[in-house]
């Protein structure tokens, strides 16, 4: 048995050497491959926080994935065809300028969370399930009516955003951006578990009646973790629009939602590195199984079932043993 | 009458065909430790519930201070002053015993709104939780993880976070279960100071405890409030001696 | 607006209606009874519509397709009750979730690895074919009236089977209290064998009755399925009531929203401005009902529990 803490740095290790060897021995597919992985692990960073710590199984995450794939490709298309995104009552173009699209797919994903955590969370179980699931599956739809955006057939961006001082389109350049994003997020998740709000929440998953007993407003708690979940899921999603130079209303589908369940579950749910772990074996397995066998999806399938029924704690649990402290 | 602290009115509660509350009147006044006993299915837990607001009565009205706290939610009751302890505990069974006490401390406080820095660093807090499981007797197990505790040390955690939300009222459910004779003998006496800070309604089949405790008792029987009077008063009282001490308890 | 116009999007949403009731009957009885979510519900419908189609384009004949429907379904939703399902019914939500989407996983791409990824076609057979005129002078396809037909046939006999015979008695036991239906002496893992084969069977058939007027392919189950689950909410999980009036409620609601909504706007604003928006909101039409409904009653018009 190795340390959780261990494990965590191996996994740093290989988010850095990797990419780093695939640009020494000039294999730019590796890096995009790797990419995808981060930004994989990125939205599932976000929804390890309402599932893992706050104990609500959302399955449609993708909504918030998905939203903000589309706010990328809303703004940079009216940007590449020069035609302003609304003139009135005040007129706003178009961008093609990453931290501008970032910030505003932060803050529609978190208001959409908002909406939709009002409602759901005031159930739980497998109402919150079905909720979530079909909150996300009204987005699908709703992309797939607005034909202004492309309808069923998406957008195509023809070149990637840019961000000041990078050469984004360079493989290694956006990777890195996007690495950073993760670290910032996990720094962030490190800190959160930590602070008062996260013990609160995380109380608040085990005992929901000693935590309005003690005078802590427990709807208030859930909502704001799922705006914050929200929040990162929908972040990642402008990035892997951005990676992909592509939206479509696939952003939204229920698989998407289901498989940032199988990272976290096969990371280890409510664990830090968690969600990286299980993306980074998911893009694996997606890329290895899928270059032997056309039908993969079989392989995964019997994989995750043998998980849920023998492995109770993910891929970080059958190496390494749960710790508890306090700080 | 400004020195009762707490009070039902008439609080009636059924389920079905089942009045487990029928009519209790009860009042708590400052200093006082008042025991509520009464056989296994009397009622207590009922009554608790709806001092604390899980339940809400068909009938009748919770006072807090004199503050009609009847339709409150357990939260609003919680901020109003009123501290409890759960008969089966409710704490956060994966976490440490200082995190759960902490909990305690961030729900007095009410600013659960900080993101980054981590709670354990807020001294004030901290040293407000230490000296609560200092007072309880968990010192020394403040890093362990919660669920590996034995029932009695959970009791005792129970006791400590609702010090920590510094109560105008204790509303104790049998905190001596399962503590064993030095443990109730301890809790005993820690009550016995704490009646000082804030009165306290105990919900206890230790009789021992509960005759060394309690300024009043009252005895629940099938819903109702079959006798209250002091210690003396009860020990003598025929109805209670048939229908509780009398009994197989 | 004329009459028929309107006559005819109510029949259709009647009839989306009683095929979702086909899928969320089984749904909410398999929760209510054995408290499971099971995301591999659209697969059991997929795999009635397959073995349909299988069977019609062997024999030709449309009866024998959905008896192979009802047949193929019923067995695999057995096997999969006792393979894994079984094995989830103590798990907490999260785990059921995961082991029925891993099932999805499975049964998608198995039946992509036998049939190929280009759709089967199943054809009405030809005294289903054409038209009906109905009061009103309101012509409508026979084939879909069928399908209303056999919807409130099966939802009777579902209603007579729970309140009348054996089974259903145990049923009802079984979603009171587990362990009283224990101690009746009624073999339990039985029961919640030939519950989830009952439910998929259900789910079959629908599959197969869809699967006429649309193709049958990969894929086909989880958007029904997701409707289903919004119906379920709506109901309240458990209730076969609240399916039945769900499903309907759904129904008329994308069925009339779809078509009415862009008129409406019509009388706002211009046609394609209106048909572009009026589209886009009748998609989410659903789902807002679906809002409303929880914020007036998180447990679904007829639930109890959370």
């Amino acid at each position: 048995m190795i340390s959780e803490r261990h494990i965590n740095f191996l996994t740093l290790g290989l988010l850095v050497l990797i990419p780093l060897w695939a640009y020494g021995v000039d294999e730019p597919f590796t890096i995009t491959l790797m990419t995808r992985a981060v930004i994989f692990a990125l939205a599932a960073v976000g929804l390890n926080l309402i599932l893992g710590i706050g104990g609500f199984v959302s399955f449609g995450h993708a909504a918030f994935f998905g939203l903000g794939g589309y706010v990328m490709g809303i703004l940079a298309w009216h940007a590449q065809n020069y035609s302003p995104l609304m003139e009135w009552p005040l007129l706003i173009e178009g961008t093609k300028s990453m931290p501008v699209i970032w910030v505003l797919s932060i803050l529609l994903s978190a208001f959409l969370a908002f909406l939709i955590g009002m409602v759901s969370l005031k159930t739980s179980g497998v109402y919150f399930i079905m909720i979530t699931l079909a909150f996300a599956q009204m987005m699908y739809y709703f992309s797939i009516s607005w034909s202004a955006y492309g309808g069923e057939d998406g957008m195509s961006i023809y070149v990637r955003n840019d961000f000041p001082g990078l050469n984004t389109l360079d493989p290694i350049q956006f990777y890195l951006l996007c690495f950073v994003i993760l670290m910032a997020a996990l720094w962030l998740m490190s800190r959160l578990v930590k602070s008062p709000f996260g013990l609160a929440l995380n109380a608040a998953r085990q005992s929901p009646q000693r935590v309005q007993a003690v005078g802590l407003d427990l709807h208030k708690l859930q909502l704001l973790a799922f705006v914050i979940s929200g929040a990162i899921t929908g972040l990642a999603g402008a990035l892997f629009a951005d990676l992909n130079r592509f939206v479509s209303p696939n952003m939204f589908s229920w698989q998407l939602s289901g498989e940032f369940i199988v990272f976290i579950i096969i990371g280890g749910v409510g664990r830090l590195f968690g969600p990286v772990i299980g993306a980074l074996v998911f893009v694996g397995l997606e890329h290895f199984l899928g270059g032997i066998s056309d039908y993969w999806h079989i392989y995964l399938g019997v994989i995750l079932l043998l998980i849920v029924l023998f492995s109770k704690t993910g891929v970080i649990g059958l190496i390494g043993k749960k710790e508890v402290h306090d700080d | 009458m400004t020195d009762v602290v707490l009070a039902t009115h008439n609080i009636t509660k059924s389920f079905g065909s089942l009045v487990a509350c029928d009519n209790v009147s009860i009042e708590l006044k400052s200093g006082e430790v008042h025991a509520i006993i009464g056989p296994n299915g009397a009622g207590k837990s009922t009554l608790i519930s709806q001092i604390c607001g899980s339940q809400t009565p068909d009938h009748g009205r919770v006072e807090l201070m004199g503050q009609d706290i009847t339709s409150k939610s357990a939260r609003e009751r919680a901020l109003a002053g009123l501290g409890r302890t759960f008969q089966i505990s409710q704490l956060a069974m994966e976490d440490t015993v200082l995190q759960n006490v902490m909990l305690g401390s961030l729900g007095r406080t009410g600013n659960p709104w900080h993101f980054v820095k981590p709670i354990l660093k807020n001294s004030a807090l901290r040293d407000e939780a230490e000296s609560a499981l200092e007072r309880v007797g968990l010192i020394d197990e403040m890093h362990t993880e919660t669920g590996t505790l034995s029932h009695g040390k959970k009791r005792q955690l129970e006791v400590a976070i609702a010090l920590t939300l510094k109560p105008k009222v204790f509303i104790m459910d049998e905190p001596m279960a399962g503590l064993g004779l030095e443990g109730s003998k301890d809790l005993t006496s820690l009550l016995d100071q704490l009646r000082h800070e804030a009165p306290i309604l105990l919900v206890e089949h230790d009789m021992d405890a509960v005759f060394a405790l309690a300024d009043k008792i009252s005895v629940l029987d099938y819903g109702k409030v079959i006798a209250s009077d002091n210690v003396e008063g009860i020990k003598k009282n025929t109805v209670v001696q048939q229908a509780y001490l009398g009994g197989d308890e | 607006m004329s009459f028929v116009l309107i006559a005819e999007q109510i029949l259709n949403g009647l009839q989306l209606g009683v095929m979702l009731f086909l899928m969320s009957a089984g749904l909410t009885l398999i929760f209510g009874v054995m408290g499971l979510i099971n995301l591999a519900h659209g697969s059991l419908y997929m795999v009635g519509a397959f073995a349909a189609a299988a069977i019609a384009g062997l024999t030709g004949s449309f009866i024998l397709a959905l008896l192979a429907a009802l047949t193929a379904a019923a067995i695999a939703g057995a096997m999969v009750e006792m393979v894994v399902i079984r094995r989830l019914y103590n798990r907490d939500h999260l785990d059921q979730v995961l082991a029925t989407f891993a099932l999805i996983l499975i049964f998608s791409e198995g039946t992509r690895w036998v049939f190929g990824s280009f759709p089967l076609y199943l054809d009405i057979p030809s005294y289903l074919q054409g038209p009906v005129s109905l009061p009103g002078g309101i012509q409508y396809p026979l084939y879909r009236i069928t399908l209303i037909l056999i919807g409130v046939v099966v939802a009777i006999a579902l209603g007579l089977m729970i309140s009348k015979t054996r089974i259903g008695i145990r049923i009802r036991a079984g979603e009171n209290d587990r362990e009283m239906i224990a101690a009746l002496g009624v073999d339990i893992s039985k029961l919640y064998t030939i519950i989830f084969a009952l439910g998929a069977a259900l789910a079959g058939l629908a599959g197969a009755l869809v699967g006429a007027i649309q193709s049958v392919e990969v894929g086909m189950g989880e958007p029904v399925l997701i409707l289903a689950f919004v119906v379920i909410v709506i109901g309240g999980i458990g209730s076969i009531k609240g399916a039945m009036v769900g499903s309907v409620l759904v129904g008329l609601t994308d069925t009339l929203g779809g078509v009415f909504l862009p008129k409406i706007l019509q009388l706002f604003m211009d046609i394609s401005t209106a048909t572009n928006v009026g589209s886009s909101i009748a998609s989410m039409a659903i789902y807002i009902l679906m809002g409303v409904v929880l914020i007036w009653r998180p447990t679904g018009l007829y639930g109890s529990r959370l």
